[in-house]
């Protein structure tokens, strides 16, 4: 997890580091645009800004998605990488939850096994 | 041997837990529905959460109240709502009121097979919006912490 978390940081850090790139996330946090938009708005050839687009894509900072023939592209917060975040956690609490539960089974197993035996007595 | 608990999002509002213990469903049933014994395991030390008081009143219609207590809150955390379905050793089902409408509802199944009961939890929620705000609301690992000195410099982009 630190690993991978400082290898994100590096890469978020990188992604950050070009002007261009800086002013797309800006463009994004006001409203979502496609690959043309952003093109034009930075008067860029398609080529150019997909390329960009795919460096903060790879650093989690923005996410798109393909309908039809256009690619609409979002801030991505790394929702994706939070909601796994959050459900090993939620894991992690069933799992300690159920080892000690585990016990209680096992000792009400005990007792019924020992009321049993005194009944036969 | 510790049995795998499994976690799995099912759907955009739904989630399941799944875990087999080693022992037949009416012990494992009766672990989930008496108050003294789900004070014993419900609130893992692990996570520093302690049972303040327990009431569980587990009848098809009947209500439960948890409330905690964790040293990174000075007011204990209350759970509360009540029980929908309640099925000796096969089901049980509850609703998650403490959130207002938006609550999940909590069905669980037993199911028995040469002595050893698999439990399978599922959390629906109403929208997957509910999930996604609860995912959104609870992210408090180190992961988040690490993030926030870079979320604070997004803010300042928008």
């Amino acid at each position: 997890m630190v690993q991978y978390t400082k290898a994100r940081l590096d890469a978020s850090f990188a992604a950050l580091s070009d002007a261009t790139r800086r002013g797309v996330l800006e463009q994004l946090g006001r409203a979502d645009a496609s690959i043309t938009d952003l093109a034009e708005k930075f008067h860029m050839t398609l080529t150019g800004m997909k390329k960009h687009v795919g460096v903060l894509e790879q650093a989690g900072l923005v996410t798109t998605e393909k309908i039809g023939r256009v690619r609409t592209c979002r801030l991505g917060l790394r929702r994706l990488e939070q909601e796994a975040a959050w459900i090993e956690t939620y894991r992690q609490l069933w799992e300690a939850r159920f080892d000690a539960l585990d016990q209680v089974v096992e000792e009400l197993k005990a007792k019924e096994k020992a009321d049993a035996r005194k009944k036969r007595e | 041997m510790k049995n795998e608990t499994t976690v799995e999002r099912k759907s955009e509002r739904e989630l399941v837990v799944t875990r087999t213990f080693n022992g037949p469903a009416r012990i494992v049933f009766e672990a989930w529905t008496k108050p003294e014994l789900l004070k014993r395991w419900w609130a893992p030390k692990s996570f520093g959460i302690s049972f303040v008081s327990c009431e569980a009143d587990a009848r098809t219609g009947g209500t439960y109240r948890f409330v905690f207590s964790h040293p990174s809150s000075e007011q204990p955390m209350a759970f509360f709502g009540r029980y929908i379905e309640v099925t000796p050793h096969s089901r049980l089902v509850w609703t998650n009121e403490e959130g207002g409408d938006d609550g999940s509802v909590t069905t669980v199944t037993f199911e028995e097979s040469g002595g050893k009961t698999l439990v399978v939890l599922h959390d629906l929620y109403p929208t997957k919006e509910a999930l996604d705000a609860a995912i959104a609301s609870q992210s408090t690992s180190g992961f988040d912490e690490t993030f926030a000195q870079l979320d604070a410099f997004l803010v300042t982009l928008r």
